[in-house]
């Protein structure tokens, strides 16, 4: 790994690519996010950090409305993606979410083979026209998450007999496969090794020169590792959000300092 | 002594065996529980199970031993030219049960003396007539030999009623008294407690699974009665089932098996799409609400005994379909001549295996992860290309294994297709025509005046063996693929 990119911290200004404003969510009676505001850049990974509970996993399944799913979950306030309200009444949240991709926690590769996993985007979406245009995207989208060298033997085994590391990975070329213009990522290495992890970190900075990523983690090194800018959460309030220098070196925030120095969490 | 009474009394020594041991153990540790090894309580149920189950098994196993032996060693007492012509050693054997019985009696009611019932040179007449004055039932004349045997069978039996008297309380006793010997404050009753009812549930498990190896056998022994009398080849590959009592019968298993699939076959068809999509709109579309009523409610259907459903159908869905199908019906089609049909069985039957299959595909829809759906949905899926691309076929193992099992219960259900399927066996597509089943010919094969000795009634024993083997083979091989399939997701 390339160390001279990782201690980069681009400055220059970037396009915005979403814009929250004033976005409150609620569970039920429980007020899980409070007044958050954050823009996030395209082409960047920004970090999400924060104790356990702090609302920052909820946050992300805002960005692309998979809170759906959740009965009692309701959200106000604006989130814009390219400066288009996602809450609106016209969007599509399928749609939405074909633009938005994720990657989970734990890796949930489909119980199919390798192939149609990767497949399984592009298909419902209709990106490929014929066979070898499949094959194509399939081939590109496993070289993005650098796992094609690993399966490209065995395209037809299952998904779900590959490693843990593999199966993240996989997960990470099924995401990219649908083309998104921005990757979130739920912990994504929560559920790793050391060693996929870093095969994992590698890759998200790969990532970043063609989309707009964000990260939640719970490792602090990891965010700094990976990451340009970084938001820290706590008790659903979004306390702190800048470049990634900055907030673990010189953080404004007495809770940031204490968060990333280990005495609150 | 009655057995009542026996029992009675071994209860008592449980019960007193129980507060016995739990003291000893307590005196044992000079009062102080904590001292002992287990828990006073355990000590007393040592005591009780050591003098109970010992003694009950030997109760059991006597009370189902000694009629066998008795009857067998009297009944090589009755001479042969003692049996009547046309008559079976079996029916004097009862003859003497009675007669035994019947002495028994009398002696109760104080009709006669143990003595003279004992006599061995009694006037027969004087007997028959005592016996009948004392009300007790004889449904022949009684010969010397029976009385002869009757008298044997008198005295081998409250011999050996004594003797099982005697063990019983004896084990009990020495059980209880070695146990309660064995009672220290060092002594691991709580192990030795739990080794016991590690013992019982062994006992009740192994007492299932060889029912089902008697019923097997005793099926088996039939068959293979049936085997001698009529040739196996017809009934495995002759095309006619033509039972006649007289004899010269036809019996075929295949026409009949032809009408069980084809009812079947019929009912799956109902019940697969109709249960399937059930389960899908239950675990993946309902709400909290919606589920909580449906999902008893369509379980209700279960319930429902299948009787029931051959009245529905016999009284309405019979006579629907041919008001629609028959002659002047609503199609003007003429096709289906009485409500008695393949498909009026089919549909009912399809009706009945809808909660079957729904509730167990249901859990199977279910049993698929979350993740599963949260990465369908994260990629721009929407539900039902989430449920058709992902989640079914996740499920398709199990949900086969509940079709198998749905099928295997289509293929041994007897009470709507007696009522609703006809009789007639034959080879035919027509679903509107009536024809008939295994399971409805066994039936009809048992039921009225038989002859155990004849073909045309032990055939049904090979019928349901055949039966039996079906539904057991796809039972196996639905369970082996449920099982093969269920941890593929981890």
């Amino acid at each position: 790994m390339n160390d001279m990119t990782r201690v980069e911290r681009t400055v220059d200004s970037k396009a915005i690519k979403i814009a929250a404003n004033n976005v409150q969510v609620y569970y039920g009676d429980t007020h899980a996010i409070k007044d958050v505001d954050v823009q996030i850049e395209d082409k960047t990974v920004t970090a999400f950090i924060g104790p356990s509970g702090c609302g920052k996993s909820t946050f992300l399944r805002c960005l692309n409305r998979m809170n759906d799913t959740i009965d009692i979950c309701r959200v106000e306030g604006d989130i814009l993606l390219d400066g288009e309200d996602i809450y609106d009444k016209r969007v599509d949240p399928v749609q939405l979410r074909a633009k938005v991709g994720m990657v989970f926690q734990k890796p949930n590769p489909f119980p199919k083979s390798i192939y149609d996993n990767v497949a399984y985007g592009p298909r419902i979406h209709g990106l490929a026209k014929s066979k070898s245009e499949l094959d194509d995207i399939v081939e590109k989208s496993l070289r993005r998450a650098a796992i094609w060298d690993e399966v490209k033997d065995r395209l037809d085994a299952p998904g779900t007999g590959l490693s843990g590391g593999q199966q993240q990975r996989l997960c990470i070329a099924r995401a990219v496969a649908t083309e998104p213009e921005v990757l979130l990522m739920d912990e994504p290495c929560s559920a790793l090794d050391p060693i996929a992890t870093a095969q994992v970190e590698e890759l998200i900075d790969e990532l970043r020169s063609r989309y707009s990523v964000v990260i939640v983690t719970h490792s602090m090194q990891q965010a700094a590792r990976v990451s340009q800018k970084t938001a820290f959460f706590h008790l659903g309030n979004l306390v702190e959000f800048g470049e990634t220098g900055q907030i673990f070196t010189n953080p404004e925030d007495p809770r940031t300092e204490s968060y990333i120095t280990g005495r609150i969490g | 002594m009655a057995l009542s009474w026996l029992l009675l009394i071994l209860l008592a020594l449980a019960v007193i065996g129980f507060f016995a041991g739990r003291s000893r153990a307590l005196a044992s540790a000079g009062g102080n529980v904590r001292d002992l090894h287990s828990l006073p309580s355990y000590y007393g149920y040592n005591v009780a199970l050591t003098a109970l189950v010992p003694a009950v098994g030997v109760l059991i196993v006597w009370l189902l031993a000694q009629p066998m032996i008795v009857n067998s060693t009297v009944s090589s007492l009755i001479p042969d030219q003692a049996v009547p012509e046309g008559s079976e050693r079996g029916l004097i054997m009862s003859e003497v049960r009675r007669v035994a019985y019947g002495l028994d009696g009398a002696v109760a009611s104080g009709a006669m003396t143990e003595t003279q019932a004992q006599n061995g040179n009694a006037d027969i007449e004087a007997l028959t007539k005592t016996l009948k004055d004392a009300g007790q039932v004889l449904t022949q004349d009684i010969t010397q030999p029976i009385l002869v045997a009757a008298q044997k069978f008198r005295s081998m039996t409250s011999t050996g009623t004594v003797a099982m008297q005697v063990v019983v309380l004896a084990l009990a006793l020495l059980g209880a008294a070695f146990a309660y010997l064995r009672t220290h404050k060092e002594f691991r009753a709580r192990n030795v407690v739990e080794q016991g009812v590690l013992a019982l549930l062994l006992l009740a498990a192994s007492i299932a699974i060889l029912t089902t190896i008697g019923i097997v056998l005793s099926m088996l022994f039939e068959t293979m009665n049936f085997f001698q009398l009529h040739s196996w080849k017809d009934f495995f590959f002759g095309s006619t089932w033509a039972p006649n009592f007289r004899g010269g019968s036809e019996l075929s298993i295949l026409p009949l098996l032809w009408g069980t699939l084809y009812i079947s076959v019929i009912a799956l068809l109902v019940a697969v799409p109709i249960g399937l999509f059930a389960a899908i709109y239950l675990s993946e579309y309902a709400s909290g609400v919606t589920r909580s009523v449906a999902k008893p409610l369509l379980e209700i259907l279960a319930g429902i005994p299948t009787i029931v459903y051959g009245l529905f159908a016999l009284l309405t869905v019979g006579p629907a379909l041919v008001s629609m199908f028959g002659d002047g019906g609503a199609l003007g089609v003429g096709w289906m001549a009485s409500s008695n049909a393949v498909l009026t069985a089919g549909l009912v039957m399809g009706i009945m295996l809808i909660p079957f299959v729904s509730s167990l595909s249901d859990d199977i829809i279910n049993a698929v992860p979350q993740s599963m759906r949260d990465g369908s949905l994260g990629l721009g899926a929407t539900h039902s290309e989430t449920v058709r691309n992902v989640i079914l076929p996740a499920a398709l193992p199990g949900i086969v294994g509940a079709i198998l099992l749905a099928a295997s219960r289509a293929i041994g259900e007897t009470m709507i297709v007696v009522m609703a399927a006809g009789a007639i066996a034959k080879f035919s597509g027509n679903p509107f025509e009536a024809m008939t089943t295994i399971t409805t010919r066994i039936v009809s094969q048992l039921t009225g005046d038989t002859d155990f000795a004849s073909p045309e009634t032990l055939v049904a024993f090979a019928l349901g063996l055949t039966l039996f083997i079906i539904t057991l083979g796809l039972n196996i091989f639905a369970l082996y693929i449920v099982r093969k399939y269920r941890e593929q997701y981890e």
